[in-house]
């Protein structure tokens, strides 16, 4: 061990006395950053504002992302390498860790907290995992058409009565798998949904899966109530026929916005979001933004929805207002901007910049920036409030 | 023009010296590829929604064939086309590049 090593675990046993021993705490203010850069975790507190110290060792942090036990103790972090890290939120500790698959993009925590469930590229599949000891429970290839092939797995998210859903890319299909007896999960299949679902997500309280499509223009829905009634495409040739623009980042659909009534989705290929009705799921309107949405997130409690955008636009963050369908705010956060996350009443947003290695913290009322911390190529943060919400 | 530079293209050919951009050029075009790139191939380039761009992926192809799929991307699938970020030559050394293993940013 070299001298700066040396000095670095030091700091980090202390940084860890310091969270164990000393005044007892809570862990719903508390949260991470992912720094892609460094295969390393900051982990932050959004009262005061600060970053508390950080989790090294956690493998290739490319597209990483992060789940909470149900007590926000331990952050199950997945990372591109296929790792699952269990990380300890309060002793700042990895305190399990399992090389899971070559390549992973994703996961998702059940229902009851006891199922940990890991999209997988390559080899394709879900596998689920014991959330206490990360135990390995079941391995759900994802096969398709004469079954030599398996695709990759895309938008996993959990659902209600501890199921996951998930799409497979290549094969252009949802899958449900129900993960009440974990090690035999029941999978229910729906094919042909159309070519190249790109990711999904839950809506709030669980009610439906929606997939993204990029292959062709719309999105994918499924009725959890009612499974039979299979998979809807809405918001069909939303493109109208005109040609794509190119997109160099792909959407995420996981932050999702849903505020009222409304739902907005980033459009592939174009730079616009597409306004939803959730009742009738048929488009409302359209609003022009500044490039290709990446994010498009509804701040909690309020009538605004918060975009990011693909490279290269990416510096710029612009906040939409429902009611009336426009842009009221443009923000610059600095260069590459990744991810958004908000306190679960709204209050504060974070916004990661990865090529300024900076995390800035906004009011959310007056705009203003609250708090900068330094993280080296900052992309996902994950707030522990995730841990009571179905779908994160 | 389409013409033109494809001839300048066949200056790249196998064998052909691929001329490294200036430092901070260089500096930029590393990190547009681990960041830019990787957001779809994977930081480490071992592959993610794209196939992986590591050295034994690339081993075997015609170098001058995927420089034209990072110029013009591929259609049909999500890989786009970078002609407007890069010219033709320094597509031609991020080829070369992924084939020798991408460095970091700065030596
Ligand atoms: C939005 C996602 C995305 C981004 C960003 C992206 N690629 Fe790709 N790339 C792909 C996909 C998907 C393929 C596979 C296309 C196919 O199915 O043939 C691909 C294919 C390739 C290939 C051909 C590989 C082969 O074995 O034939 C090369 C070379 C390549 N990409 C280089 C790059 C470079 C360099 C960049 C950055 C400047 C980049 N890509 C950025 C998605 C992406």
């Amino acid at each position: 061990m070299n001298d700066v090593s040396l000095i670095l675990a030091a700091a980090a046993m202390f940084m860890a006395g310091c969270a164990a021993n000393g005044a007892l705490r809570g862990t719903g203010d508390l949260g991470l950053v992912i720094e892609r850069g460094a295969g390393r975790i900051t982990l932050i507190e959004t009262s005061g504002r600060s970053a508390l110290g950080t989790v090294e060792g956690l493998g290739d942090l490319s597209h990483a992302a992060a789940v909470y036990s149900r007590d926000g103790r331990y952050a199950f972090v997945f990372g591109r390498d296929g790792g699952l890290s269990k990380v300890d939120m309060l002793r700042m500790s990895v305190d399990k860790r399992v090389l899971q698959a070559g390549n992973s993009i994703g996961g998702a925590i059940s229902s009851d907290g006891r199922v940990i469930a890991v999209a997988n590229y390559e080899p394709g599949g879900v596998q689920l995992f014991d959330a206490a000891t990360l135990e390995r429970l079941a391995d759900i290839p994802s096969t398709y058409g004469d079954g030599s092939r398996r695709s990759k797995v895309v938008g996993i998210a959990d659902a209600p009565g501890n199921r996951f859903v998930f799409s497979l890319f290549e094969a252009g299909e949802i899958w449900i798998a129900d993960a009440s007896e974990p090690r035999t999960p029941k999978l229910e299949r729906f094919p042909a949904i159309g070519r190249e679902p790109y990711d999904g997500f839950v809506t709030p309280g669980g009610r439906y899966y929606i997939a993204g499509l990029f292959g062709e223009d719309g999105l994918v829905l499924v009725d959890l109530w009612n499974t039979v009634g299979g998979a809807k495409r809405i918001l069909g040739g939303y493109g109208r026929g005109e040609e794509k623009l190119p997109v160099y980042k792909m959407p995420h659909l996981r932050g999702w916005a849903i505020a009222g009534d409304v739902a907005v989705f980033p459009a592939i290929g174009r730079h616009e979001v597409l306004m939803v009705n959730t009742a009738t799921w048929t488009e409302i309107a359209r609003v022009p933004v500044h490039g290709q949405p990446v994010f498009a997130i509804a701040q909690p409690g309020g009538r605004r929805v918060w975009v990011n955008f693909a490279f290269p636009k990416n510096d710029v963050v612009q906040v939409i207002d429902l009611p009336s369908r426009t842009v009221v705010r443009e923000l610059r956060p600095g260069k590459a901007v990744l991810h958004m996350e908000f306190t679960p009443r709204g209050e504060q947003v974070w916004i990661s910049a990865r090529d300024d290695d900076l995390v800035t913290v906004y009011d959310t009322a007056s705009f203003a920036p609250l708090a900068r911390i330094a993280a080296l190529k900052p992309s996902g943060i994950f707030l522990t409030s995730r841990a009571a919400s179905t779908g994160f | 023009m389409i013409r033109r530079l494809a001839a300048l293209g066949l200056v790249l050919l196998p064998g052909a010296v691929v001329a490294e951009p200036p430092g901070e050029r260089r500096d930029e075009l590393i990190n547009l590829v681990r960041q830019d790139c990787g957001s779809c191939h994977g930081l480490t380039m071992k592959g993610g929604l794209g196939p992986p761009l590591l050295p034994a992926a690339l081993a075997d192809k015609d170098p001058e064939s995927l420089r034209l799929v990072v110029l013009n991307g591929r259609r049909g699938t999500p890989m786009p086309p970078w002609r407007d970020f890069f010219t033709e030559a320094e597509a031609g050394w991020v080829i070369e590049l992924l084939r020798e293993g991408l460095p970091d940013e700065r030596r």
